[in-house]
Formats: C-alpha cells, sequence, structure tokens
C-alpha cells in the first residue's frame, strides 16, 4: 500500500518533469529563432544553450548583443540576472552535494528555475532529489534540442504569433504555486516582491529589478514568534515539523 | 562582433553562471546558518521565481507589452490554482496568447 502510494507520487514527479521539459523546449525553439532571427549566427545560440543553460539571461544576452551592447556590458546583465542560482544553491544544497564528485559537478549545471521549482515543491530527500535530477536533464535535452530547431528555422519562425512568449511565464506560475500555496507567509513575501520589481524595471535594468523584488522577504514576517531569553532553537526545531 | 569576441562572450557568461550555480552550495557548507535562515532562503527562492513569472509575464526589456502575452499567462496561472495538468496549463497559455493576437490583440 505505501509502496504504491510512493510509485504513483513518483509517476507524477516524472510526468510534471516530463511537461516541464517539454515546455521549455518550445521555449528554446522561441529562443533559437529569436536569436538568429536578430541577426546572431546560428551557433551562437546553440553554444549558449550547452553553456549557460539559462533562459532568461540567454533571452537576455542574446538581446543586447544583437541590440550592439558593448561584449562586457552584455555579459555582466546576464550574470545579474543569474545572480538568483545563488539563493536556489542554498536552498537545495543538500541535492546538490549529494553523491559523487562528478554528479555534484553534473548537478550545478543543471540549477535552473524549473528544476529549483520542482524540487522545491517537493518535501526532501529521495524525492526531491529525484524531481531535481528528472526536471533538470529532462530540460537540458530538450532545451538544447529546441535550441537547435530554432536557430535553424530562424526567421521562417514567427513564435510571437504562435503564443509562445506566453508558455515561459505560465510554465514557471504552475510550476512555483504549489510553495506559494503551502505557507501564506512566502505568498505575502512574493506578491510583495512582484509589486517591487515590476515598479523598478521601468527604470532599472532587468537583472537589478528581478533582484530588487527580493525587498518583497520583508513582507515574510516570523512563523513564530520567539520566546523572550531563549535561545530560539525550540522555535527552529517546530519549525521542521509539516 | 568577430566570432572570437562572441565566443569569449558566451564562455565569459558560461564560466560566471556555473560559479554562481556552485556559490549557494559553497556557502551552506561553510557557515551554519540557523533553520529560521533556512527558512528565509527558500522563501527568497520562491520570491524570485514568482518576480521573474510577472517581469517575464508583462514586460519586455522594461517596456510593458500588449495584453496578450498576460492575459495568457493568467489563463495558465488559473488553470494551475485549479490543479490543471501541467501540459494544458502551457498550451492553454499558448493558445489564449496565439488566439488573442489572431483577433488582433497585440
Amino acid at each position: 500500500m505505501r509502496s504504491a502510494r510512493r510509485t504513483e507520487a513518483t509517476a507524477a514527479v516524472l510526468r510534471d518533469a516530463a511537461v516541464a521539459a517539454c515546455a521549455g523546449g518550445v521555449v528554446g525553439v522561441a529562443f533559437g529563432a529569436v536569436a538568429v532571427a536578430g541577426g546572431l549566427p546560428a551557433w551562437v545560440p546553440v553554444l549558449m544553450s550547452v553553456a549557460v543553460f539559462a533562459g532568461s539571461a540567454q533571452l537576455l544576452l542574446a538581446g543586447l548583443l544583437v541590440s550592439g551592447a558593448a561584449p562586457a556590458v552584455a555579459a555582466a546583465a546576464a550574470l545579474v540576472v543569474n545572480l538568483r542560482h545563488v539563493p536556489y544553491g542554498m536552498a537545495l544544497a543538500d541535492v546538490l552535494d549529494h553523491g559523487s564528485l562528478p554528479r555534484r559537478l553534473l548537478a550545478r549545471h543543471l540549477l535552473v528555475d524549473e528544476s529549483t521549482a520542482l524540487a522545491l515543491a517537493q518535501p526532501g530527500g529521495a524525492p526531491r532529489r529525484l524531481a531535481y535530477w528528472a526536471a533538470g536533464l529532462g530540460l537540458f535535452v530538450t532545451w538544447n534540442l529546441g535550441v537547435l530547431t530554432g536557430s535553424l528555422a530562424g526567421r521562417g519562425l514567427d513564435t510571437t504569433a504562435l503564443g509562445l512568449d506566453a508558455a515561459l511565464p505560465a510554465l514557471l506560475l504552475a510550476l512555483v504555486l504549489p510553495s506559494l500555496r503551502a505557507d501564506p507567509a512566502v505568498r505575502r513575501a512574493a506578491a510583495a516582491g512582484a509589486v517591487v520589481a515590476l515598479a523598478l524595471s521601468l527604470v532599472a535594468p532587468a537583472g537589478t529589478a528581478v533582484l530588487a523584488g527580493l525587498l518583497g522577504l520583508l513582507a515574510l514576517g516570523r512563523r513564530t514568534s520567539p520566546s523572550p531569553g531563549g535561545t530560539g532553537s525550540r522555535a527552529c526545531a517546530a519549525q521542521d515539523q509539516p | 562582433m568577430t566570432p572570437l569576441a562572441l565566443l569569449v562572450t558566451v564562455l565569459c557568461v558560461a564560466a560566471g553562471t556555473y560559479a554562481l550555480r556552485s556559490a549557494g552550495p559553497w556557502v551552506r557548507r561553510r557557515v551554519a546558518l540557523p533553520a529560521s535562515f533556512a527558512r528565509l532562503v527558500t522563501a527568497s527562492a520562491v520570491v524570485l521565481l514568482l518576480v521573474l513569472v510577472v517581469t517575464a509575464g508583462l514586460l519586455d526589456a522594461g517596456t510593458p507589452v500588449g495584453p496578450a502575452r498576460p492575459a495568457g499567462v493568467l489563463v495558465g496561472g488559473l488553470l494551475a490554482w485549479r490543479r490543471a495538468p501541467l501540459l494544458l496549463v502551457v498550451l492553454a497559455a499558448a493558445a489564449t496568447a496565439a488566439l488573442l493576437r489572431l483577433l488582433g490583440v497585440p
């Protein structure tokens, strides 16, 4: 009975990872087509997708290079966008530091929005690792195949007419919903962060505005009020209970 | 831009991104953090993800997009809230945006 339930949960995780990978592949097609249509040689989006493997940073980098920005400026902007991988990595340290050295090195490269969101939706331990690896590896394959396809198709593909630009935000929203549902305080913080980032993005560069969304954490508050004079260790232990 | 400059730019961003990805677990290994901080870190990942949803859904390089894309994301979000399958969420979002554009909505 218990193992049947576990098999079912595993199947659900793999199914979600597969869908995330498929959707990522579709977004990859859009990215490849947009980059080549903007004037970059086809090998640039393809190499970027294998070596950088981070959708929004790639979009920004390609966009800036196409618009004639200095390479150093474009690279710096893309790295600012990728700064969010530091908190991702901290939140998933147990997953990234599990297993042999080659496995750990590969795990770091697969740290993306989708694998983070899917893994955080799992309670921890083996289910969390499964969600992370399934989403990360699946997405690595589909993303690169998608970008390759889009780069070769290039100008012949009208991605906005197909509504593909709505696919990535919708995918991320669906993936992050379980974490938002689980904790009202996190929901509050995320909403506040979104408002701050939106307001700032009208005046500040994209990466900066996204990071400024972290100000929303001020709305997080404390789940348990610390006892006066106590070390707080009891409150911390209580948080590990579901 | 020369192919070499393009290559160097892409490889620099790749190396920098890998370093950023490695920084999180590196910090966690070296610094003992209280459980309340762990909650803060998890929350910050969720906050950043939602921020990305909103900015990618409403903006293109800092300027607001037409209503078709946000409408698509909204439809996808509502379906996800009703616990619809992920594939349906993504397809409905793209289809909504595509349909609206077919009707002339930017």
